[in-house]
Formats: structure tokens, sequence, C-alpha cells
């Protein structure tokens, strides 16, 4: 078939036998991606690329990481930065699951709150947000009242 | 409203307006009722607030309870490096309802998940302040006999004024006019101003304050605070500008009101104090009557 004949673009990065996958990062989040999920710090063998080429979003970002499945608190951290992002399991080479990341109603204890002088940043108190705009990920503090938007959110 | 705690106006139903008014209009005619016997509530004060705690405490005095707590952190536990969480699990030990005010915006939420007992936030911050909106809205009842179809002028500072946010949201439940007189540098905020649009109700922003006055029903005053403006000429430019006087005051409604959240600096010339319009320290004689019937609600009493 004349598909097969096309170079693979995602074999620029090298397949993994089992981990995780995450797919379709916008390119400007990918070192941001590294961070919140501390793999900057994990034992794992990493492989990441940006500005790959995706016939879905022009240039895309790419991890992959080595005997690694992300809990569901660890997916909703990437996809606030990384709403298009795709996290595919990867069991002996092959693709076991397939998922979109969803940014979820609430947010809990990851996110800063922007605001300084909001409890959650003067005393020991776990942040909590209601998402008010899935899109611009925008969180409302639960406590502050306040609003973070996407621009200025820190991870704790 | 029963054991509920009273944290943001955005907590609170239409209907739950209208009971507490109708209920702090029962105390009003009178005020000494003693159904607070046995009971205790806590004041906790981080940081002073003279008229507000005196207006609670008053208000458990002439309802038979009695109060415990502090008027200023220096005074307590919190110097000694203690939580607040700490502190109000303590002191839902002693007390059947707390009354709080604390610098840290988001700190009433926190403590009302943590305590056995309800929470009235006195004010958390620049955050909310919810009691002193239900008293502005008592008053605007009482002196128009009416919260609804009234166009309603706010002056001074929009921008951070958080007893105006929290008034502007409150009455859009209540089919005002908004009229929104401040400097540029101190309109409104969107995020306040989409709770009007949402309702589909009117609003008009004037910077000149004589244009709004002959509309209003209702004139909200709110000081202009030197330290929000990041260029000091600005300030000097607007500064009387937005200062009520007896001149000014000609061509008023004969039923409008004038309110301020108090104190007072220079907002209000002292001329306009012996006028029929000047209501505001009746305002804060309100302020009494709805405390009383948010105690009574809230106890269950």
């Amino acid at each position: 078939m004349e598909k097969d004949n096309k170079p693979r673009k995602e074999l620029i990065v090298s397949a993994i036998e089992n981990g995780t996958v995450i797919d379709h990062i916008p390119t400007q989040s990918v070192f941001q991606v590294i961070r919140i999920l501390n793999l900057d710090q994990a034992g794992q063998q990493i492989l990441f690329g940006t500005n790959l080429d995706s016939s879905k979003y022009g240039k895309k970002g790419i991890i992959k990481v080595n005997n690694k499945y992300f809990e569901p608190i660890e997916i909703n951290k990437i996809a606030l930065v990384a709403p298009t992002a795709t996290l595919i399991v990867i069991k002996d080479y092959q693709v076991v699951e397939k998922k979109k990341v969803e940014i979820p109603d609430t947010i809990r204890e990851f996110v800063k709150c922007v605001n300084p002088n909001c409890i959650t940043n003067v005393e020991n108190v776990p942040t909590k947000f209601k998402v008010i705009d899935k899109e611009e990920s925008k969180l409302k503090c639960n406590y502050c009242e306040k609003i973070t938007e996407k621009k200025n959110m820190a991870f704790k | 409203m029963k054991n509920r705690s009273l944290i943001s106006i955005d907590d609170i139903k239409k209907e739950d307006y209208i009971n507490v008014l109708d209920t702090a209009e029962t105390f009003e005619k009178n005020p000494v009722q003693k159904i607070l016997d046995g009971k205790v509530v806590a004041t906790l004060f981080f940081e002073p607030s003279t008229r507000t705690r005196l207006s609670f405490e008053s208000a458990v005095n002439y309802l038979g309870g009695k109060v415990i707590g502090f008027s200023d952190a220096s005074s307590s536990s919190v110097k000694k490096g203690e939580s607040l969480k700490d502190t109000i699990l303590t002191v839902a030990n002693y007390s059947d309802l707390i009354v709080m005010r604390h610098p840290r915006e988001g700190s009433a939420r926190y403590a009302s998940e943590v305590s056995s007992k309800p929470i009235i936030n006195a004010g958390d911050g620049a955050n909310q302040h919810p009691t002193q909106c239900l008293l502005d809205l008592y008053s605007i009842r009482k002196t128009q006999g009416k919260l609804d179809n009234l166009d309603i002028v706010f002056v001074g500072d929009l921008k951070y004024g958080r007893t105006v946010h929290s008034l502007v949201i409150a009455m859009t439940n209540f089919n005002c006019r908004f009229h929104l007189v401040s400097p540029l540098e101190l309109k409104l905020p969107s995020s306040v101003k989409m709770h009007i649009k949402e309702k589909k109700l009117e609003y008009y922003q004037y910077t000149d304050l004589s244009e709004a006055i002959p509309k209003a029903d209702i004139i909200y005053m709110t000081r202009i605070q030197r330290e929000r403006f990041s260029d000091p000429i600005e300030y000097e430019k607007v500064k009387n500008s937005y200062v009520l006087n007896k001149s000014l005051l000609t061509e008023a409604k004969p039923n409008m009101k004038i309110l301020h959240p108090l104190p007072r600096v220079n907002e209000i010339d002292e001329d306009v104090d012996t006028l029929p319009q000047a209501y505001y320290f009746q305002q804060a004689q309100n302020g009494l009557y709805v405390r009383q019937a948010l105690l009574k609600l809230i106890l269950g009493v």
C-alpha cells in the first residue's frame, strides 16, 4: 500500500517496549509537561521530541516514558498545559490503550493559587479549584475566589 | 440556613435574602429578645475591626447570649504560631457559632471546612464580607420599600471595593439599573460586570458624579485610597472629583438615600450629614438587626 511507503514520522523518536507515550503535546508545553510530571527527576528511560511534524496540529511534541503508567491525578496535570495531548499505553511494543487527556471539573492540590494573600499560600492548606473555563484553563479558587489563568499558573 | 456557615454572598439564594431581611425587621421592632440564653458565640478577630466586632457582640448581648474571643491576633495563640485550623478546632469546642475576621482571603471558607460549628465570615481580606452586604440590602429595602426596579449609583473605588462587588452581585437578583461612577483606573472589574450581563440588566459608566445623581434612588459611596494609584499625580487629579456635598444634591430625587459602608474620611462632606438623604449612620444601626437575624436563623433558635 502507498501509505506504507511514506516515512513514519513517529519513528524519529524510537519505539518503547513498555510504558507510556504522551503524544500531541503543544510544542511550547513539552518542557513544562516534563517539569510538572517530575520527569526530570525520574529514574526511567525517557525520550522526547519537540517541533515534530503533525498532520493534525502542524507541530507537536512527544514524550515516551519507559516502564511508567500514569495515575489519573498525574494525567489531570498534563491536561492543564497540554489539553490536546493523547496518552498511549504500550505493553510489549503494542498499543493497549489510547485516550485523550481531559480537564476535570475540579483541580486539587497540585496547582498554586495566583493570589499571594490566599490562605492556601500562607498556611498548610491544599488547594482546590473549580474549572470555570476548560478551553482557556481558568480556575476559580475554592477559598479566595480569585481566578488563576493559564498564563500565570504555577504548580506545587 | 440552620447550622450552615455564611461565607460568601454567592452562597445565599434569593429566598434566603428575603428571609434574613424579614427576620431583621422583627428585631428592629423588638431588639431585646432572650433567645440565645445558654448559647456561646465566639468572635475571632485575627485583625481588628471595631465596628463589625462591636455590632456582632452587641447583637449577641441583646439576645441574651455570651461572647468569647479576641479582638486582634496579638492577644491570641496565633502569635505563638498556632495554625488557623488548630485555633478553629479548639474554639469550636467552646462555642455554638464562630464569627471570624481574618486578613487572608479564603480563610473563612477553610475554617468552615474544618469546623464542627457554623462560621460567619466577618471579612476575609479583600474577598467577602457577606453581613455588610445583607445590611446594605436591608437599608435599601427599608428606605425604598422594595428591592426591585431601582436605580443604584455606585461611586468611588469600584475596582477594589469589596462591599461594592458583593452588593452589585446581590442586586442583580432584583432587576435594578446600575450607574457606575469612578475614575478610569478604578472601574468595576469585568468579572463583576459579567454578573450584570448574565442577567441582561442595564449598566452605565460615568467619570462625572454630578451626571449620575439625578437618576439615583440610592447612592452608594466608597472611599478612594491614595495607595490604589501607581501614579500619585493621577490621585491628586481625581481625589476631589468624587466628594459628595450639599450643592451636588440639589437635583437629587426626594426618595434618594446615601449609603456608605463606613468609615468615611472626606468623600461625604459633613454638611450632608444633616440632610434627609443622609442614611449612613442608620445603615450602621441596621447592621445590628441583620446580625441578630443571622444568629437566630443559623443557630435555629
